[in-house]
């Protein structure tokens, strides 16, 4: 099964799989299982990311997620709620007027108040992390092709919003650039707040331009889609989304009522699946070697389930240790076995293609 | 294919028409050139071809366009992108996707075109545009000139029968801009592709055009015609067509080729005379007022200046050449102090320019940058201007004094984006001058400009220079670095591969090389001036 010809695996497969894996770190606190899907999530872009621009997210996704945990360790040590326990230090406490009285300011902080915002954080972060692998592993510009052509209507919005950030980040260094030519200072709150007027009107300049070369490459060109049919298939879309997000909110929080967990989720694909049906044969649009779907990708997305299933079978004592009374987090073995399963696609995967004279590349300065 | 019937255009808020009854046809498999000054509507008039505008720019169009059969007031850009393909200015603003593939599959996708079908036409396009090495490339590793045939690619491989392209060569080298042109010459002849180009060199473009439509500007009338009819009385003459007005040659030659075989008799009247001497003359050079040792610079794993040595001086007017990314740029920003040097040292009066606190940085040497719209911020001109006078401290009033000195008449009252090309680029000039730097850099200054506006701003540039400024500017445009330049520096690959006087770097190389100096080697004249000067001279004797 083992597949050596260098190719990009089809994206909406890194995404079920990433998505598999952020669910598998929605459903639990525990540090350890948390811990190990940063690293699975850490390794397979470490093997499989493509040389691209837009495949260094991952690093920025692993900052950002310790940003997280540090903020919620520090909110918890000022703004907390109280858990009784082992004190570790006390802050001064504020004495809040009555109208505020349910929030809490300083006071003693316990062992177990941290462990348990630790906890919270680390959940976040990999939720974060996995995200940041899915991006770091298939282009942005791929992923949007993979979606269906009805959906393409948002994607001007997105293809606009893509090519934002990294053109305002140039935009903003010349404008910088250029206070320095005036001998304006070019450091500081100020020139930055200065700065920000003339990077949105470029930004903004250059979102026109990119929408008008959309247009006048034939982009939303009317198929022969009736105006009815459209409006069944938005609503079928719209429907099924929203019947998938409950149901996937119903799957993540165990209180959840049994029936908002499978019957929503199979009823949300149903509708979307129905909307793929009646929408793709009337676009009018074509596509330029699609990504296949073969064996690998087949195995990807397993590798992402098993992970799940393994989690959901996981009790929920397993999921969540308990922080008052302190006690050290369990290891379900189950749980780890299936996260270690989502590693494989490190392997399992085909390489992706080397770019060619990479390091001679000359970058349009 | 393309037919205009007294079209006008007003953009809101104008009280004139930026192109008024206009009406000219194209036929099919023609290379159709349109010229004319800065601000003469020239890009509207590109883009009213595929209804971009009035629909993305707003304003009003009186007549009717037809292109390929149906009218631009009954389709909307995406229902003629079958017949028309547009690559504007910037090719890497309009690009799509991030790959080279998917740009060049990107509007066949839109059209429904079948697979097997738009896969066959991907290929004969990497084929006819020399790109099936780049085709697995990102388009951010692209070079300016590649960027330009891709965005080329793209249009064509939609099965476009008319090109429209603005400016296709001004971003680009010498070599780059003859890739383009020649793939550009090669659709007309092979394909019967229609193309309709905007450019303002004509040296690069003139010989490939079947037709020229002429946009005087000013409200006087559009006029099409064959380029031996048009051009030589035009105002946007090439070089060369000067120079066989002025020796009276008819018809008057428009490529290079023509008018070497004419010009036998002029290299013999001319034969013994020193070109040097024809030159505008300088004052000698000054004390030494840059130095830089040893300077390397690099953006991650590639090396931008490998380790560069230069000394410029006073009332020097130096040219910084070289191919698109060979680090001219790169070179301008270490100078003026944007870059700290990584290894190697830039002084400036005996400091560092990167250490120089802004304020006093600009008394001691200026950048225009090659986008000189992001020194604009301000709303009005007299604003700008006023905003100058603070920054520089110096006494309210000079900056408008400079800009006077520089170009006249404009109105303190316009908007910086409202100005012509060449207009902001005396405003910014104005600007970095107004602390009175006794250092000019000047990055890519004669983008976009026309014939002139190239004009005033050479004579600006040897005024400056005779003030005892030392002026740098990089450029592509041999034909300014011709006539104003006294020295030539070549960047390749981060290294300086020539430093001498212009003429010498100039005269001999196949790129670089202006028109009167291919049509009059082995002797080294540069401009027509120079001729003119000698033409006087040998009548005389």
């Amino acid at each position: 099964m083992r597949s050596t010809e260098p190719r990009l695996l089809h994206p909406v497969a890194w995404w079920v799989w990433a998505t598999c894996l952020a669910a598998c770190a929605l459903r639990t606190t525990n540090p350890v299982l948390n811990g190990l899907i940063i690293v699975v999530a850490g390794f397979v872009v470490a093997w499989r990311r493509p040389d691209a621009p837009w495949s260094r997210s991952f690093a920025s996704a692993l900052r950002l997620g310790a940003l997280v945990i540090a903020i919620r360790v520090v909110f918890q040590i000022v703004f907390g709620v109280r858990v009784p326990g082992t004190t570790l230090f006390t802050i001064p406490e504020v004495t809040l007027p009555s109208w505020a009285a349910g929030v809490a300011l300083g006071g003693p902080v316990t062992a177990e108040a941290l462990t348990s915002a630790l906890y919270q954080g680390l959940r976040l972060a990999a939720v974060i992390a996995c995200f940041g692998a899915a991006t770091s592993l298939c282009s942005p510009y791929r992923t949007l092709r993979a979606l269906p052509a009805v959906l393409h209507e948002a994607g001007v919005a997105v293809t606009v919003a893509l090519s934002f950030a990294p053109q305002a980040v140039i935009s903003a260094r010349r404008v910088r650039e250029a206070r320095r030519l005036r001998g304006r200072r070019d450091r500081g709150v100020r020139a930055w707040a200065a700065s920000a007027m003339p990077v949105l009107e470029g930004a903004l300049d250059r979102a026109v331009a990119l929408a008008a070369s959309m247009d006048g490459r034939g982009y939303g060109r009317p198929g022969t889609m009736t105006p009815s049919r459209r409006r069944t298939v938005s609503v079928l879309f719209l429907l099924g989304v929203v019947a998938v997000a409950i149901g996937a909110y119903g799957a993540l929080d165990a209180g959840a009522p049994g029936v908002l967990r499978v019957p929503a989720v199979v009823l949300g694909l149903a509708a979307v699946l129905a909307g793929f049906a009646l929408s793709s044969r009337t676009t009018g649009r074509s596509r330029h070697r699609p990504d296949p779907w073969r064996a690998p990708e087949w195995s990807t997305v397993l590798t992402g389930l098993v992970a799940l299933g393994a989690s959901i079978v996981t009790p929920t004592a397993a999921l969540h240790p308990s922080v008052s009374p302190l006690e050290v987090p369990m290891v379900p073995m189950v749980a780890v076995l299936g996260l270690l399963v989502a590693v494989l696609p490190a392997r399992l995967t085909p390489p992706p293609p080397a770019l060619v004279g990479a390091s001679s590349l000359v970058v349009a300065a | 294919m393309i037919s205009f019937d007294r079209v006008s255009v007003t953009y809101p808020g104008s009280d004139r028409p930026t192109l008024s009854d206009v009406s000219f046809e194209v036929p099919e498999g023609e290379l159709c050139l349109i010229v004319g000054p800065t601000g003469s509507g020239k890009s509207t008039l590109l883009r009213a071809v595929n209804g971009l505008v009035p629909r993305f720019t707003g304003g009003s169009v009186a007549g009717t366009v037809t292109v390929g059969g149906r009218d631009t007031a009954g389709h909307t850009p995406r229902e003629l992108a079958d017949v028309v393909g547009y690559v504007g200015q910037d090719p890497a603003a309009g690009f799509v996707t991030d790959h080279v593939e998917d740009e060049l599959a990107y509007a066949m996708e839109n059209l429904g075109i079948a697979p097997e079908v738009m896969r066959r036409r991907i290929e004969d396009v990497l084929d006819l545009l020399a790109l099936h090495d780049l085709r697995d490339r990102p388009l951010s590793t692209l070079s300016g000139g590649q960027q330009q045939r891709v965005a080329i690619g793209a249009a064509l491989a939609a099965g476009s029968r008319i090109l429209i392209l603005d400016e296709p060569t001004s971003a680009l080298d010498p070599a780059a801009a003859e890739d383009v042109l020649a793939a550009l010459a090669r659709l007309v002849h092979d394909l019967g592709v229609t193309v309709l180009v905007v450019e303002h060199r004509l040296e690069r473009v003139a010989q490939f055009a079947d037709r020229v439509i002429e946009i005087p500007g000013d409200g006087q009338r559009v006029v099409i015609g064959l380029p031996s009819e048009i051009l030589p009385d035009s105002a946007t003459a090439p070089p060369v067509a000067v120079l066989g007005r002025l020796a009276g040659w008819s018809p008057v030659p428009l490529t290079v080729r023509d008018a070497r075989r004419r010009a036998e008799s002029l290299r013999e009247r001319l034969a013994g005379l020193d070109a040097a001497t024809f030159a505008p003359v300088r004052a000698p050079h000054g004390a030494r007022t840059v130095s830089v040792r040893g300077l390397r610079a690099a953006y991650g794993p590639i090396v931008a200046l490998r380790s560069i040595d230069l000394d410029l001086h006073a009332g020097e007017v130096v040219a910084v050449m070289g191919r698109n990314g060979s680090g001219k740029s790169t070179l301008l920003e270490h100078i003026v102090g944007l870059r700290t040097p990584v290894t190697g040292r830039i002084e400036i009066d005996g400091a560092q320019p990167h250490r120089f606190e802004p304020r006093h940085a600009i008394r001691r040497v200026g950048l225009v940058p090659q986008d000189n719209a992001v020194l604009l911020y301000h709303d009005t001109v007299a604003a700008e201007c006023a905003a100058a006078d603070a920054d520089a401290d110096v006494v309210p009033g000079r900056t408008r004094r400079i800009l006077d000195r520089i170009v006249e008449g404009i109105d303190p009252q316009a908007h910086p984006r409202d100005l012509s090309e060449g207009q902001r680029l005396c405003l910014a000039m104005a600007i970095v001058l107004a602390a009175d730097p006794p250092v000019l850099l000047l990055d890519e200054p004669t983008r976009g400009l026309d014939y002139g506006a190239k004009r005033r701003l050479i004579a600006v540039l040897s005024s400056l220079a005779a003030e005892g400024r030392t002026i740098v500017l990089a450029t592509h445009d041999v034909e300014v670095v011709a006539s104003v330049a006294d020295r030539c520096v070549v960047l390749a690959d981060g290294d300086v591969v020539a430093d001498g006087p212009a003429r010498e770097v100039v005269v001999h190389s196949p790129v670089f090389a202006p028109q009167v100096a291919k049509v009059m080697a082995p002797q080294d004249w540069l401009t027509v001036d120079e001729v003119v000067a000698a033409l006087a001279v040998a009548e005389a004797s």
